[in-house]
């Protein structure tokens, strides 16, 4: 009897052939992901859903609803400020993600040698991107002061003239780029360990083949890490396009609307105007535009990034 | 890679005869540490700027160029700005560490449970509902912030911790299932089986088996979600409202509204809520790394 539910218990762990065995594990793994797959319906699908609705209405929370069907998004065509929030964020993105990038990967390169206190200096490096952003956003509103701030004194050194920074329309996108690379080391430290997984074979063979540093990171270094390189830019426009909380502590969207990035838009449209109809068009605007950019990342990712067939197995 | 700054590398030893290639080898030791000083300079230079004029008297951080010694240091800035300002900082201190807390608990449940799910059981659809996690990372948060709040005030649940809770048990976050997979794939399915041998079933494996050997990425996944909701402002923005509900992002915006000018108090208040970060960083930084390492990449 006893030896029985043993060989039973063995067959179904070993084989797990019989289909009742089968059945059973597919609904216990199923439970394994119940509360993700009701967290998604709950927060994420049905919102969903629920904000495609709203976006074709004039909903304003007191007022009642009504079906306005693309009205919003032709009043975003007539917004000026739709355009200017969408220009702002482009414009920061796309200065700021690719310096943001190059940096990244520059610092990582710096790191990834063994010298003396490497440990402290990527302890350095990485620590001020794990920093609050209100405490953050304080402090660099205090560092681009105009009158009394750490930037001024630092152009002061090689004689240039004190600036605005933040308060200045032409510098205000400039400044929240700046504050922005300061915290590069959340990318850094995955291109560190991206530098950190190729395979040290490649750069013998290549060494013994007379390379030099430049040939082997145009070579090597730089086609094994494509995969990471994508993953941060991916990860880095999207975040980018939702830059938020540095704008709405340091600037709330001035100099006359220079830093009026387009999620701050959203939020002020949505929760101090209460036009949650409006601000759920925009919020689609957003994700389809977001959506649009990735999809034509992962279409063009096939041409550079390199990924290696074991990866798969 | 080591090799990369062949230049750099301190630690091979190099024939006697090459000795200009030894010094050449020195010179570019120093170089590299030369680069590394600057670079650290630079990323130090706002942390000691924010520490100076939080010391400085009221009134003396406004001198151009700059002071960077404060004479004298007044510590009591740190008080004036927490217990003076008429803001329940304590309080903020509270509710902050209860959010943080609970939502680790609700990761480590949630989203272990479902990379636990996806990595070492078998059922229909589960590639699938894979990549559907991973798809939601692409999805901007606003999208579904107007129509989640719309739900909460439904719920009367505004100006409670709820909203900044109750979904990370339903979820955990999809970056941390991503994380708990790839961790739980590398564990070999034969402790899985040996277990079911003994008689244990799936829920006895994933809490005796699995979890007891993944320290380093229940810690990374830990320190995620902590720096994640310390830091998190416009979800706390959006859903407290009262000064005994708010966190310490949010109290902190409020404190800009009484003290904005005096940057001394703010720079103290701002270091204040940074400590806590430090000390979590620090103490769990081994892990941290690791963590990343071994999954390929890490947080955001």
């Amino acid at each position: 009897m006893g030896s029985q539910a043993l060989v039973a218990a063995m067959r179904s762990a070993r084989s797990r052939s019989t289909s009742a065995a089968r059945r059973r594990e597919a609904i216990e793994g199923f439970l394994c992901i119940l509360p993700w797959c009701i967290g998604f319906i709950a927060f994420t699908a049905g919102p969903m859903i629920a904000s495609l609705y709203l976006s074709l209405t004039n909903y304003e929370i007191l007022r009642p609803i009504s079906f306005i069907a693309l009205g919003n998004f032709a009043k975003a065509g007539r917004d000026a400020l739709f355009a200017k929030s969408l220009y702002n964020t482009a414009f920061y993105s796309f200065l700021y993600v690719p310096l943001h990038l190059a940096t990244a990967l520059a610092t990582a390169l710096i790191l990834n040698v063994k010298t003396k206190g490497i440990g402290v200096y990527r302890t350095i490096f990485y620590v001020p991107s794990i920093m609050p952003a209100v405490a953050n956003a304080f402090l660099w509103m205090w560092i681009f002061n105009p009158e009394y701030g750490l930037a001024n004194a630092f152009l002061n050194i090689f004689g240039l003239p004190p600036q605005k920074w933040l308060f200045d329309e032409a510098l205000a996108k400039p400044s929240f780029v700046i504050m922005g690379l300061w915290g590069l080391g959340s990318s850094m430290i995955i291109f560190l360990a991206g530098l950190q997984g190729v395979d040290i074979n490649l750069y013998e063979a290549a060494a013994i083949d007379g390379a030099n540093w430049w040939t082997k990171f145009w070579g090597i270094t730089l086609p094994m890490i494509t995969p990471i390189i994508f993953f941060n830019l991916t990860i880095g426009i999207i975040n980018s396009f939702q830059v938020f909380t540095t704008a709405f502590i340091a600037t709330g969207g001035g100099p006359n609307n220079a830093t009026l990035f387009y999620v701050l838009y959203i939020y002020q449209q949505g929760f101090l105007f209460a036009k949650m109809g409006y601000a759920s068009a925009l919020a689609w605007v957003l994700f389809v535009i977001v959506l649009i950019i990735t999809l034509i990342q992962f279409a063009t990712a096939g041409r550079w990034v390199y990924y290696e067939v074991e990866r798969k197995a | 890679m080591a090799d990369n700054a062949i230049a750099a590398s301190g630690t091979r030893t190099i024939p006697r005869y090459h000795r200009r290639r030894a010094i050449r080898h020195v010179v570019a030791q120093v170089l590299w540490q030369i680069l590394l000083i600057a670079i650290s300079a630079v990323m130090l230079i706002p942390f000691v700027w924010l520490l100076s004029t939080s010391l400085k008297v009221r009134g003396t951080e406004f001198t151009f160029p700059p002071v960077w010694i404060p004479r004298p240091a007044v510590w009591s800035n740190y008080t004036t700005a927490l217990f003076k300002s008429g803001l329940p900082f304590p309080r903020f201190f509270l509710n902050t560490a209860i959010i943080t807390l609970a939502n680790m608990v609700g990761v480590l449940f949630a989203a272990s449970l479902a990379g636990f799910g996806f990595a070492r059981m078998r059922f229909p659809l589960r590639d699938k509902l894979f990549v559907l996690v991973l798809s939601t990372m692409l999805l901007p948060d606003i999208v579904t912030t107007i129509p989640s709040y719309l739900l909460f005030r439904l719920l009367h649940w505004i100006d409670t911790f709820l909203p900044l809770i109750v979904p990370t048990f339903l979820g955990g976050g999809a970056f941390n299932i991503f994380l708990f997979r790839q961790f739980f794939m590398g564990i070999p399915l034969e402790l899985d089986d040996a277990a079911r041998i003994d008689g244990a079933g799936t829920l006895q494996i994933y809490l005796q088996v699995i979890l007891p050997v993944s320290r380093p990425v229940l810690i990374s996944v830990s320190i995620l979600t902590f720096l994640g909701n310390w830091n998190a402002f416009m979800g706390p923005l959006i859903y407290l409202n009262s000064f005994e509900k708010m966190t310490l992002a949010v109290g902190l915006r409020a404190f800009q509204g009484l003290r904005g000018s005096e940057w001394n108090q703010m720079m103290a208040a701002s270091a204040v809520t940074m400590v806590p970060v430090l000390v979590v960083f620090f103490a769990a930084q081994r892990y941290f790394i690791q963590g990343i390492v071994t999954s390929g990449f890490g947080g955001r």
